[in-house]
């Protein structure tokens, strides 16, 4: 996805640099944020109830837990456009051999091993026969989610067991009735993924790819197969995040998760993400997700127009693009003029 | 500076013509590629099932096409240029509802005045567009998706619950699909010729193949002298006005028009278009292509439902062509590439 | 800042955040089960007779019901003239019934009907402090961890239109399961003369209601032993596919006279794609569609009679039903009656449900008298 040619200075550039240029856009961000939970419990005093922040967690855990290894994707310089029909192909999986009569471990195997696979597919024909991962994703996103409707049809599996659907809908014990199991495998995951980006070699080197392909593999790095590897990841916790879907739901069925790739794909711009790759950092997608998941949540309890979420929403992404290419640089002329006075 | 440039331009153009027929060449073969697959899949369905060809079959095809070949024209231009828009099914249903909106306030309105609207509508959305990919030199696939989401946001607050019925909409209005000339459909036939209007624009115009040269290296043709901002915006005006018209051609296919109108259709018009050859990265491709790719969808699903297989093939069938497609274009890219790269080599 | 401390910030901000929310939840957590305690002790009282501050305005036979309530009234989705009839105001529907007892009644619910899209509705609803939920179930068991868990609270939850069989105190149905399912049928076998092959084009494959009547279509259809059920395709209530798979249905069964549609998307989509002088007449269109939708296709032929009951009829008692039982006057169980303001009195039968009365049929000759 890169255009630029770049050069290997491009890898040199120290991580404070980095890293402060993008704290600019997340700091803008969290003002966001915070604005959106004030305006949320100031308009309605159930917002913060630790109630309406368990519902949240539950609406948003899947999308959260996708956006994830989306951004590492982004910031590599590829795209994955196939997450919720990898989302949807794990819960038919899920369904159809449960409906099968398959043991449960054994399912979450099949299913994890295909999530893998499917990302390995997305991966090496990225990686290998070299074509663009927008495209391919889309052809994907139809395959994928075709498989989902072979698999189950017109019909639903609802059947399972709440030891299971309980993992989708309660709170995770000892932590005070608030916390969904996807929140807590978002937050893990969160500071895993945050760990790998921000403090290791390899999260260096997927900047690096992002930046620049050609001089990154230059450098040494193995830019197919960390990538192919990204993608496997993707995949991966796509087919999780199905599980947890299914067992919220309690219903497995060929749509689920139909068009979620697209909040996905808004919530990781939103985050201040270059599209281009390169740019970047996770704890812009921590807020975004909290910013995209405030605005549904506090307009949903404030009756207020819930159709404006998608306006919200898209204004939100709009500024990401715009405040940066635009703002950044005049605040940036000003602050210099400010200082040499 | 001209001076010195115009001759070397000349030259240039000498040793591109060679390139240019090359790579017109290739475009052609995409072209009739895409053609022989759909010749191949209606052959083998006419085989087993002969009222595949029946004319009713024929009209279901073609009318379902018509919608998304035309949202396939303006898309095509815009990821040309390596660009998307990514907001086509939004505008389809703004442009939709407000346009058939406008038989049920103003009963006895003219209906080429209600298309008039729709083009109107969505040539709006597609300024918008415009102004900000070209003036904001913001990547398009941000924008379009932040217009997606906020088109269909004020569509939603405008409708809310209500919904245009049929007994709103003049006979003659929802007759327009159904219409036929000697069997064809008559909105087959205009869009046909639509498509074949941007194709030769396309080909033939310098606006138009300027579009291409942004497409394959958008800093070269910056360099080069093009006005990349105005094609650029340009491109996306006309895929919104074109996706208005579509959206009033859809109030006139279903009769019932709500919020929901033309959702999820972005995806599907992407992908047409990346069938029918339009490389995603944009530089090359055509708009006949791209109507070709849309038909192929319409007929894949009436092939399945005619033969009695399970319609729920039709995505994955879909998803793998599409893979097929995107494999195809690239080994096509590369060798034209090479190519090329000789013909200019030897020329110099 | 040097490259440490720069790594040290970017780790801690996300657990910073994370402890920031916790924090502000385990300390609001309190006054929430509060909040919840107080509602249900003004949702539910012991028994019916004089409850304080009940106050409302109407017969004596409404005397004891509370007011103020927070009813939220959620159908499957939002942008459905079927449900905009039935839940609003204007139209004599729920919210209608709602103000005219004194309690505040909003509508509420996702854009695409599956319950993905409904389900933080209803999470919505009850974290804004309802004490009853009206719900027209997407999908019979996926809303039933959330409607158990605001049962729990209190929380009346009463089910109209569509059901949840197991986690709801009432369903209100429109009309006999088996007469809608069995009368579809019959309507359709006179117009195609008891013979032939026929399909059907229902909603969303899950739908609850759907799915209850084509059971009883296809015990019905046994006393046809001419026409067969070729197949039923699903528009989820979603006008380009129910156009898709009507246009489907006549290409792979090019002998299909009949068409039974029964939901009022899937209806107005099939009479679109029948609307033309070539299946005029031959291929007969059924099912229940709202007048509004069907007058130009009844005007031209193409659909002779189809059924529905007032939605707004639906909704109106869907409210009184749930006010009644959120001020403990019933509790729903079969046998116990009630009246619903203008509609006079019901009785609630088996599976605690209670029938607005029996389908209506529409044709050309009383489709012009009504307007929804």
């Amino acid at each position: 996805m890169s255009t630029s040619t770049g050069s290997l200075t491009e890898l040199k550039r120290p991580l404070a640099e980095r890293l402060g240029a993008a704290l600019r856009w997340e700091t803008g961000l969290a003002v966001v944020v915070i604005l959106i939970f004030g305006i949320g419990s100031a308009a309605s005093p159930d917002f913060l109830t630790g109630n309406n922040l368990f519902n949240l967690g539950l609406s948003n855990g899947e999308i959260a837990i996708m956006t994830l290894p989306m951004t590492l994707i982004v910031i590599s310089g590829e795209i994955d456009l196939s997450v919720a029909s990898i989302l949807g192909m794990s819960s038919a999986l899920l369904g159809y051999l449960w409906a099968r009569g398959w043991p449960m471990p054994a399912i979450f195997v099949v299913i994890a091993v295909v999530g893998i696979a499917a990302g390995a597919v997305n991966g090496l024909l990225v990686t290998r026969l070299r074509l663009p991962s927008l495209a391919v994703t889309i052809g994907t996103l139809a395959l994928y989610r075709g498989v989902a409707t072979i698999l189950l049809g017109p019909n639903t599996v609802s059947n399972f067991p709440t030891a299971y659907t309980n993992l989708g809908v309660n709170a995770v014990p000892f932590t005070g009735n608030d916390i969904t199991y996807s929140t807590l495998i978002f937050i893990v995951l969160a500071i895993i993924f945050g760990v790998v980006l921000h403090a290791t070699p390899l999260g260096r080197s997927i900047y690096a790819m992002g930046a620049s392909q050609e001089a990154a593999q230059f450098a040494g790095i193995r830019v197919k197969r960390i990538k192919t590897i990204l993608f496997m990841i993707s995949g991966f916790i796509c087919s999780l995040a199905g599980v947890l879907w299914t067992f919220r739901l309690s219903t497995a069925v060929q749509n689920n998760g139909l068009g979620l790739e697209l909040s996905v794909v808004a919530i990781v711009l939103l985050a201040g993400v270059s599209i281009f790759g390169g740019k970047g950092s996770l704890i812009g997608v921590v807020l975004a997700v909290l910013a995209f998941a405030g605005i549904q949540n506090a307009l949903l309890l404030t009756n207020f127009n819930q159709e404006a979420t998608g306006i919200v929403t898209g204004g939100l992404l709009l500024a990401s693009v715009f405040l940066p290419t635009v703002l950044g640089p005049a605040v940036g002329r000003w602050l210099r003029r400010l200082s040499h006075t | 500076m001209r001076a010195v440039i115009a001759p070397r331009r000349q030259q240039r153009q000498d040793s591109g013509a060679g390139s240019v027929r090359l790579a017109e060449r290739v475009s052609r073969i995409r072209e009739s590629g895409i053609l022989a697959v759909l010749i191949v899949f209606v052959a083998v369905t006419t085989l087993v099932k002969h009222r595949f060809l029946d004319t009713s079959n024929i009209q279901f095809v073609l009318v379902d096409t018509t919608v998304f070949a035309l949202l396939a024209l303006g898309e095509t231009m815009v990821v040309i240029s390596r660009n998307v828009d990514l907001s086509v099914g939004s505008v389809v249903g703004l442009s939709a509802y407000l346009s058939t909106d406008l038989f049920a306030q103003h009963p006895g309105i003219p209906i080429p005045v209600v298309f008039l609207a729709g083009l109107g509508i969505g040539l709006a959305c597609g300024l918008a567009n415009g102004i900000m990919v070209a003036a904001g030199r913001v990547p398009s696939l941000v924008v379009t998706l932040a217009t997606l989401y906020i088109i269909r946001g004020i569509d939603i607050l405008i409708v809310g619950g209500s919904e245009v019925d049929a007994s709103s909409l003049p006979n003659a209005f929802l007759d327009i699909p159904k219409d036929t000339i000697g069997g064809i459909p008559d909105i087959a036939i205009a869009v046909a010729v639509v498509i074949a209007i941007g194709a030769y624009y396309l080909r033939t115009y310098r606006s138009g193949r300027d579009l291409y040269a942004i497409g394959s290296n958008p800093e070269a043709a910056r360099l080069a002298g093009l006005p990349v901002g105005r094609r650029v915006f340009t491109a996306f005006a006309v895929s919104g006005a074109i996706a208005g018209v579509a959206g009033v051609l859809w109030g006139a296919q279903y009769g019932t028009i709500n919020s929901t109108a033309g959702t999820g259709y972005e995806l599907q018009v992407v992908s047409a278009v990346v069938v029918g050859g339009v490389a995603i990265f944009g530089g090359s491709g055509s708009v006949t292509g791209a109507a070709l790719g849309a038909l192929l969808l319409s007929t894949i699903s009436s092939a399945l439902y005619v033969l009695g297989i399970s319609p729920f093939w039709d995505q994955a069938i879909w998803g793998f062509l599409l893979l097929l497609a995107i494999a195809l274009d690239q080994t096509i890219t590369a060798r034209l590439t090479a190519a090329l790269r000789k013909n200019a080599r030897s020329r110099q | 800042m040097t490259r440490r401390r720069a790594r040290k910030l970017a780790l801690a901000l996300p657990i910073a955040a994370t402890v920031a929310v916790a924090a502000c939840s385990s300390s609001s957590s309190s006054s929430s089960s509060s909040a919840a305690t107080n509602t249900s002790s003004t949702g539910s009282s012991s028994t019916g007779a004089s409850s304080t501050g009940a106050s409302s305005t109407g017969a004596a036979a409404t005397g004891s019901l509370k007011s103020g309530l927070k009813v939220f009234v959620i159908p499957k989705n939002l942008g459905n003239s079927y449900f905009t009839t039935a839940d609003s105001a204007n139209s004599g529907g729920a919210i209608s019934a709602l103000s005219s007892l004194g309690e505040t009644g909003t509508e509420t619910s996702g854009n695409s009907a599956t319950p993905a899209s409904q389900i933080p509705a209803i999470q919505a609803a009850v974290s804004r402090g309802a004490n009853a939920l009206i719900v027209s179930a997407t999908d019979p068991t996926a809303l039933c961890p959330t409607l158990e868990s605001a049962m729990h609270r209190g929380i009346t939850v009463v089910t109209y239109d569509s059901d949840a069989p197991t986690c709801r105190s009432m369903f209100i149905n429109q009309a006999s399961t088996a007469q809608i399912g069995t009368s579809e049928v019959d309507v359709l076998a006179k117009e195609i003369g008891d013979s032939g092959q026929i399909a059907i084009v229902s909603a969303a494959a899950s739908a609850t209601n759907q799915n209850a009547w084509i059971g009883y279509m296809k015990t019905e259809l046994k006393k046809y032993p001419k026409m067969t059920l070729v197949s039923t395709v699903y528009g989820n209530d979603d006008p380009t596919t129910a156009t898709q798979v009507t246009q489907g249905l006549l290409q792979q069964y090019p002998n299909l006279k009949g068409i039974i549609s029964p939901t009022t998307v899937g209806i107005a989509a099939a009479a679109a794609v029948l609307d033309t002088s070539k299946y005029r007449g031959k291929i007969a269109l059924t099912g229940l569609g709202t007048p509004d939708e069907m007058k130009k296709y009844v005007s031209d032929g193409t659909v002779k009679e189809f059924e529905l009951w007032n939605p707004a009829s639906l909704g109106y008692l869907a409210a009184y039903a749930a006010v009644e039982l959120a001020s403990g006057k019933i509790t729903g169980a079969s046998g116990q009656s009630f009246t619903a303001g203008k509609l006079g009195s019901y009785t609630v039968g088996a599976d605690n449900t209670v029938l607005l009365g029996p389908p209506f049929v529409f044709s050309s000759s009383n489709i012009s008298q009504f307007n929804f």
